[in-house]
């Protein structure tokens, strides 16, 4: 399971990657795999303000839907409009061209764990 | 004593004696003397046929619509009720199925529901359908949430016309109450509509205008005019239909630019009934099926690739969206779905113009004779397009005129104001293709007496 060294991640499995333009915000490879193939994606509009944890969205599966939150604060920036179209992309490319958002701001590192972190976390769930 | 056959005088001489009490009645002695009725004029017990009797020359005396020139309307309406309807809805197969989760045997279900789902979207103009709501009143209710959510739950304001059926805009106020949405109601102008400069005013800021057509004072509004005001406004249209047959001839709001066009389709082969039941429908543009209310039924192909259905898209759904769900309606009207559905196909697509021409031939007709009354009667709105109802006015009020036309033995229709209006007291009155023309000649008689 892919879980890129240099992004953030969040407990509710967002990552979050910090760009020349803001906060790169997708679901990992796990959030995914769980999910199942996505069949439509609610994203926010632009200009949308949100406190890190607050609900931007839905991602629909197959067989189920689930929220995505902002890993964190600030405002969305824009929107991943090929999804509209390809909703799949979340599946197939989870850290590239399946992502959801970009939002301004900036990440907490305090707030947020790393690709280790989240592994461990995984392993725990897993686990569990 | 045996578990289901009725107790005997010794079973009940020893449950009594076993209580500790002389007699049933003494059960009862909790209850104050006051609130006993101890009067009533019944024998303690008679045979079944005796009893069918009784009631049966009880209700022989009763003026129904079957037996009476009726013009009753105002959402609930009369048409063609043909046989073969009732005898596929007896039919055990669907009488008694359950929601067809399971799309291995509900095939039968499944298909008449994906077939409603199509005509209903053919008519109201609108790309998709869903599976039925409970009533007309209810699908407006979930009109206006949906558009309350497709406006992503910014515009708290609701718009309708004050020619929305009063009890429909009733259940929408309990609805908004709780749900913090603000209802402004637009009242209608003299020509019976409400005016579109008004209603762009009232749409600022709004989520959605509704308005019905044909409305309830018999109107049928400038679509394409409203929904072009409400599009500037920033708000979504609905078309709510409460006479379902009038698509036979006017074109579904879809087709105009609605974004929801909804109501109650109880005219498609639906007898009306004190209580119910009645088919609530709901359809929308394809782009908005996510936040559509209820179920919807797809159609597929099975391992082998042969054509069947089964439900979609149930993600939007409360049993698995939980408290997300687009709506808490997760059923349909199966049944009165299936009952609109065999009664559209016996119809037919020409068949319902007809039917649709000659109701608004009929209601024509009356508007002719009743001018020949000479004047004292006269239509509220003579300049508007009707399609089967009109507003009649004259020298006697709406609740008056109902109770002294029923002296007459005709039941002329419903008071405009029972539920109050800004509207003229007058009579609303239906001509459907039930009323042959010896109705018509009845009505104008008995109001001839009337002045």
């Amino acid at each position: 399971m892919a879980i890129p060294k240099d992004l953030f991640y969040t407990s509710s499995h967002e990552w979050a990657r910090v760009d020349d333009d803001g906060v790169v915000v997708g679901i990992t490879e796990y959030a995914q795999d769980q999910l199942g193939e996505v069949v439509y994606v609610e994203l926010p509009e632009a200009g949308t303000a949100a406190d890190a944890g607050d609900e931007l969205g839905t991602i629909e599966s197959v067989k189920a839907v689930a929220e995505f939150s902002a890993p964190v604060a600030g405002e969305v920036i824009e929107v991943n409009e090929r999804l509209a179209d390809e909703p799949n992309l979340v599946n197939e490319d989870p850290y590239g061209d399946g992502w959801l958002v970009r939002m301004s701001g900036s990440v907490q590192e305090d707030e947020l764990l790393t690709a280790d972190g989240y592994r461990g976390l995984l392993e725990e769930e897993e686990g569990a | 004593m045996h578990p289901w056959i009725g107790a005997g005088d010794e079973d009940r001489a020893r449950i009594l004696s076993e209580l500790g009490i002389g007699s049933i009645d003494d059960l009862f002695a909790a209850i104050p003397e006051a609130v006993r009725i101890t009067d009533l004029p019944l024998p303690p017990a008679a045979d079944e046929h005796a009893v069918r009797r009784a009631f049966a020359e009880l209700a022989a005396g009763n003026v129904v619509p079957d037996n009476r020139p009726c013009f009753l309307g105002a959402g609930v309406y009369r048409h063609i009720q043909p046989a073969v309807v009732d005898a596929v809805l007896s039919r055990a197969e669907f009488f008694t199925s359950y929601t067809p989760y399971q799309p291995e045997i509900s095939q039968g279900t499944l298909q008449a529901i994906f077939e409603f789902q199509t005509l209903i979207s053919e008519l109201s103009g609108c790309e998709v359908a869903n599976a039925s709501l409970y009533d007309g009143a209810t699908a407006l209710v979930e009109a206006v949430l949906f558009c309350h959510r497709v406006q992503r739950g910014k515009r708290d304001r609701v718009v309708v016309a004050e020619t929305l059926h009063p009890l429909y805009r009733r259940v929408l106020d309990t609805y908004a109450r709780a749900q913090r949405l603000d209802v402004v109601v637009v009242e209608p102008e003299a020509d019976g509509r409400p005016d579109p400069g008004r209603l762009a005013v009232a749409a600022e800021g709004a989520c959605c205008v509704a308005v019905q057509s044909p409305n309830f004072v018999g109107v049928v509004e400038d679509l394409p005019a409203l929904v072009r005001v409400v599009h500037e406004a920033g708000a979504l249209a609905v078309q709510v239909v409460t006479e379902s047959v009038s698509l036979g001839l006017l074109e579904g709001g879809g087709a105009h630019g609605c974004d929801v066009v909804c109501g109650e389709a109880q005219s498609f082969g639906i007898a009306p009934g004190f209580g119910g039941p009645h088919l609530g429908f709901f359809a929308c543009a394809a782009k908005n099926l996510r936040q559509m209310p209820g179920r919807l039924v797809g159609e597929t192909v099975d391992e082998e690739g042969r054509r069947a259905f089964c439900l979609t898209l149930s993600t939007r759904e409360q049993h698995i969206r939980r408290a997300k769900a687009t709506s808490n309606i997760c059923t349909n009207q199966g049944l009165m779905a299936l009952a609109a559905t065999v009664w559209l196909e016996l119809v037919g697509g020409h068949g319902l113009q007809e039917l649709a021409r000659s109701n608004l031939a009929r209601a024509e007709e009356l508007k002719r004779r009743l001018a020949d009354l000479g004047g004292t009667w006269r239509l509220a709105y003579p300049d508007s397009p009707t399609f089967n109802e009109l507003l009649l006015v004259g020298p006697v009020g709406g609740e008056e005129l109902v109770r002294r036309l029923a002296t007459e033995g005709v039941l002329g229709g419903l008071a405009a104001r029972r539920w109050g209006g800004s509207w003229p007291d007058g009579l609303l009155v239906t001509v459907t293709e039930r009323n042959p023309a010896a109705d018509l000649d009845a009505l104008c008689a008995a109001l001839g007496r009337i002045s």
